[in-house]
């Protein structure tokens, strides 16, 4: 990160003015830190063993070298392959066709607003492919040609997909403002599929996807790690709250299956929501079991294509079937969300097993109509439900030296529209919130600029220009409203805001919801509380902890 | 340059009937023939397009959502029943609103960034212009076409005869000024001003951009000048119009050559019609993100071609993997074989 310009150097450099030269006629920047690293060869061939012909030859390439070493049939591939999906997608088919370039989107785009590059325009990002799709598929794109902004797939323009369309993280703000609903994220998942068909990919998301499949999570934790890693999150449960909490894996006969992203298993602050998750579920008595199998709620699939979305969302519920679960809870995470709520039904709905029912809480015997189909209710729902039926018993107070601000994720947000649970839960737990300013939240959000399979380093100063819009919305109310913390509720958000407050807003702490859940959560025979989850000191008991280093310095 | 071609091109289609018309008296080539032939070719194009979208499946229902969803508690978490639909009726009523209201183009904001006191801002600000633009334009160009309908029709409907009426109804000047021929021509303008002037707009925008909008205004001047200065012969035009529709053609002799301008431009721009970005009006009633309710996870949606063969990575194959270490920590295995830590060779 060391050559990574200063914030407010940064913020100088963005120029809203396009370039001299036509889009088409500007060339791409091919220089590293504009792209994320290929795949490693393993991982294409693991997956092209497992789901033939979506993945294009394994090989070791550089994006930054002219040869991509792409298969010699490549433009064949791609053209057949868009062909095929104008009829599989009414949303590609409609989209190709409806734009006016109007512009309504150009400056709704986190990455437009922080980098002022043209093509980072969701119009542009998008005319990369109806620019082929009119020069390969329409008559009056082929007689006209540029005039209409028409081309035929070259090299050059895949290259150019290749950089664009993984500088997309599928937020669809852009879609908010389109007089037509056009919707980018679509478009980049089309270009993805596309594109993966030829070969190119990235390592972030393929060994993400490559690792789902072996070992259920994306990390690739295998089993008795995950069960060691869960072990010590109630190790460090009893020693701030002197409970030892339940944390049932693989178990069969439980009412519920619990599935999180396994990013709030491996690192901070993920561990912390995840304990909160079980210091809840224990205070509740709650029927459950979490699984080693399915212990993945991110779907990295979404990424790639819809097969590979379809399979391993497929394991929640043959996880379910397996176990005997009548029905699944779901943590906090993105777009897991977003693949839960939109496409699993409809994608896997029928390999549920007869024994599901419509998720209904054991604590309230509130039924959850609203997920009558997939089965699958949000963390936010079910926590908020038990908070308007006063099952749990909080001290809110415990969170008092937190100045909260909440971040909605784009996919639960513009994906769902889970908008006023989270906050609920989140005002009966603290005492001191903030929204970010107008503009900047609920539907029209900003993005963490690290979705969809962004978040990865070496594209550092990418995800933090598009950082900005969110970073300088956080920093307002940092400054208004002393604003420590920023709760999301997206596992991809806890590790991407922890950079992007460093740099825009340095100062803020970025925590799970359920983290402040399991703060303010009085447990039944729980000893006296003085340090939180992170094992700090809770406001008045600073002074008892003065010898303690938090694990996190040791190394320091 | 873009916008230039597409002037110059404009300019030539002008040409065009005033020779052909002038010069060549090819009064019924470009009174009956190129109209008919042109309305029909619109017809054919636009019936295809849309069916072309109509044959792509739309497998996932993908809803943007502007607001709360329904929630198992609405006094709670009330649900925003036209941005975030559930049901048909709510769907249908978004939908309603974004036709006719333009509704998601006037959320618009524009972005500015600014130097604050000891660190940068990004501004917000709602941003209404485009939104005004367009609505004048289109609802100018709506009522401008439904007035022509009484060249069409016999005896007039009473709705044509009022919205003439209401119109006119600043009786400025004589003949009558109509209010939507000022805001036609005012919101072409002020749409081509904005490609024109917005460097980012102008950086976006093709020929085929500014050709629509250069064409739709010269049918608007065409038809000032017919109905203002030139004073055309209605009752011949009529005798024309009704010809066409009812298969009687006739092309009086009275009628100017500013009429076969008008015609041929009108024409050109049916044919443009179908091949062209002008088909966002149909489209934006097929568009998935905005004529679905959000109600995937509620009930269930059948994609056409889902399939089934695609499984999940199977339980066995995993347990056949990781079954000795889970053994060792304890975790439950569905078959204790996999638990059996492989016979050391000897």
């Amino acid at each position: 990160m060391s050559d990574i310009p200063k914030a407010d150097e940064l913020f100088k450099s963005i120029d809203y003015n396009p370039p001299a030269t036509g889009w088409m006629d500007t060339p791409v920047d091919f220089s590293p830190g504009n792209w994320c690293y290929p795949a490693k060869p393993e991982k294409m061939e693991y997956m092209e063993s497992k789901l033939p012909g979506l993945w294009g030859p394994a090989r070791e390439w550089n994006p930054g070298e002219a040869d991509w070493k792409l298969p010699s049939n490549w433009k064949e591939i791609v053209v057949n392959g868009f062909r095929e999906r104008l009829k599989k997608f009414r949303t590609l088919q409609v989209f190709m066709d409806i734009c006016v370039r109007c512009g309504a989107c150009a400056d709704k785009c986190h990455f437009f607003i922080g980098s002022g590059d043209p093509k980072n325009m969701p119009v542009l990002r998008a005319e990369l492919m109806r620019s082929v799709y009119r020069g390969e598929f329409t008559v009056a794109g082929k007689i006209l040609s540029k005039l209409t902004g028409s081309r035929v797939m070259e090299e050059d323009v895949l290259k150019e997909w290749f950089i664009y369309f993984y500088q997309c993280t599928q937020c669809r703000r852009c879609s908010l403002y389109c007089p037509y609903g056009i919707d980018t994220a679509e478009m980049t998942m089309m270009a993805r599929e596309l594109m993966h068909l030829v070969g190119l990919n990235t390592n972030w998301i393929m060994e993400p996807v490559s690792n789902c499949n072996i070992t259920g999570n994306h990390l690739g934790i295998q089993p008795h790690a995950f069960k060691d890693i869960v072990d010590f999150m109630v190790d460090d449960i009893e020693e701030v709250t002197g409970k030892r909490v339940k944390a049932p894996l693989n178990e069969k006969g439980h009412e519920i299956l619990f599935i999180t992203p396994s990013g709030d298993v491996f690192a901070d602050p993920g561990i912390y929501t995840f304990m909160g998750y079980l210091m809840l579920f224990d205070e509740i008595g709650l029927d459950y079991t979490m699984s080693t199998y399915a212990s993945e709620g991110g779907n990295f699939g979404s990424f790639t294509n819809n097969e590979t979305m379809k399979k391993l969302n497929a394991k929640m519920y043959a996880e379910a079937e397996r176990l005997g679960c009548k029905w699944i809870l779901g943590g906090e995470c993105g777009h897991m969300w977003r693949v839960v709520h939109q496409y699993m039904d409809t994608m896997t709905g029928d390999t549920q097993w007869s024994g599901m029912t419509t998720p209904k809480s054991p604590i309230t015997g509130t039924v959850f109509e609203t997920s009558a189909a997939t089965k699958m209710l949000h963390i936010t729902e079910f926590t908020a439900d038990l908070m308007k039926h006063n099952k749990l018993k909080l001290d809110p107070s415990r969170n008092d030296h937190l100045r909260v601000t909440f971040h909605d994720s784009c996919n639960p947000a513009r994906g769902m529209g889970l908008l006023d649970e989270p906050r609920y839960v989140i005002k009966n737990v603290c005492n001191n919130f903030f929204e970010m300013p107008v503009g900047t939240t609920r539907e029209q959000t900003f993005c963490c600029a690290g979705g969809s399979g962004l978040n990865t380093d070496e594209i550092m100063e990418i995800r933090l220009r598009g950082g900005l819009p969110r970073g300088n919305a956080l920093r307002y109310v940092q400054e208004k409203h002393g604003v420590n913390t920023m709760a999301c509720i997206c596992a991809i958000d806890r590790a991407t805001l922890i950079p992007l407050a460093d740099y825009w807003a340095p100062g803020v702490t970025i925590t799970g919801t359920h983290e402040l859940v399991a703060n303010a959560l009085i447990m039944e025979g729980e000893s006296e509380r003085t340090m939180d989850l992170r094992q700090e000191p809770l406001p008045g008991f600073e002074d008892a902890e003065d010898d303690w280093t938090p694990p996190n310095m040791e190394d320091a | 340059m873009n916008a230039l071609y597409s002037l110059l091109f404009v300019f030539l289609l002008v040409l065009i009937p005033l020779f052909g018309v002038d010069a060549a008296h090819m009064r019924t080539f470009f009174g009956v023939c190129i109209p008919t032939t042109a309305f029909i070719i619109f017809l054919l194009g636009f019936v295809y397009k849309v069916i072309t979208w109509g044959r792509s499946a739309v497998p996932f229902r993908i809803p943007t959502t502007g607001g709360q969803f329904k929630s198992f508690d609405p006094v709670l978490f009330p649900q925003n029943k036209l941005d975030c639909p559930q049901t048909g009726a709510q769907t249908f009523f978004r939908m309603v609103l974004e036709v006719f209201a333009f509704r998601s183009l006037f959320r618009n904001t524009a972005v500015s960034l600014h130097e604050g006191k000891d660190h940068p801002v990004v501004a917000y600000k709602s941003s209404k212009w485009l939104w005004l633009f367009a609505i004048t334009f289109h609802y100018s160009f709506f009522i401008v076409a439904l007035r022509h309908l009484r060249l069409f029709l016999e005896p007039i409907p009473f709705f044509v005869n009022g919205l003439e009426f209401v119109d006119g109804i600043l009786q400025i000047g004589a003949p009558v000024m109509y209010l939507a021929d000022v805001g036609l021509v005012a919101g072409v303008l002020l749409l081509l001003g904005r490609r024109l002037i917005n460097s980012r707009i102008n950086y976006i925008s093709y020929a085929s951009d500014f050709f629509p909008l250069f064409l739709i205004l010269a049918v608007a001047l065409s038809g000032i000048y017919m109905r203002y200065y030139a004073k055309v012969d209605v009752i011949a035009i009529k005798e024309l119009t009704m010809g066409l529709v009812t298969f009687h053609y006739v092309v009086p002799e009275t009628i100017t050559v500013s009429f076969f301008v008008h015609v041929f431009l009108v024409s050109t721009l049916m044919v443009y019609f179908p091949f062209s970005k002008l088909m966002h009006f149909p489209g934006v009633f097929l568009s998935p993100t905005r004529n679905l309710p959000n109600d995937t996870r509620a009930k269930h949606h059948v994609n056409p071609w889902n399939d089934p063969k695609i499984k999940a990575h199977a339980y066995a194959d995993y347990e056949k993997q990781f079954g000795v270490p889970m053994a060792e920590v304890g975790l439950p295995l569905d078959n204790p074989e996999n638990g059996k830590a492989p016979e050391e060779e000897a």
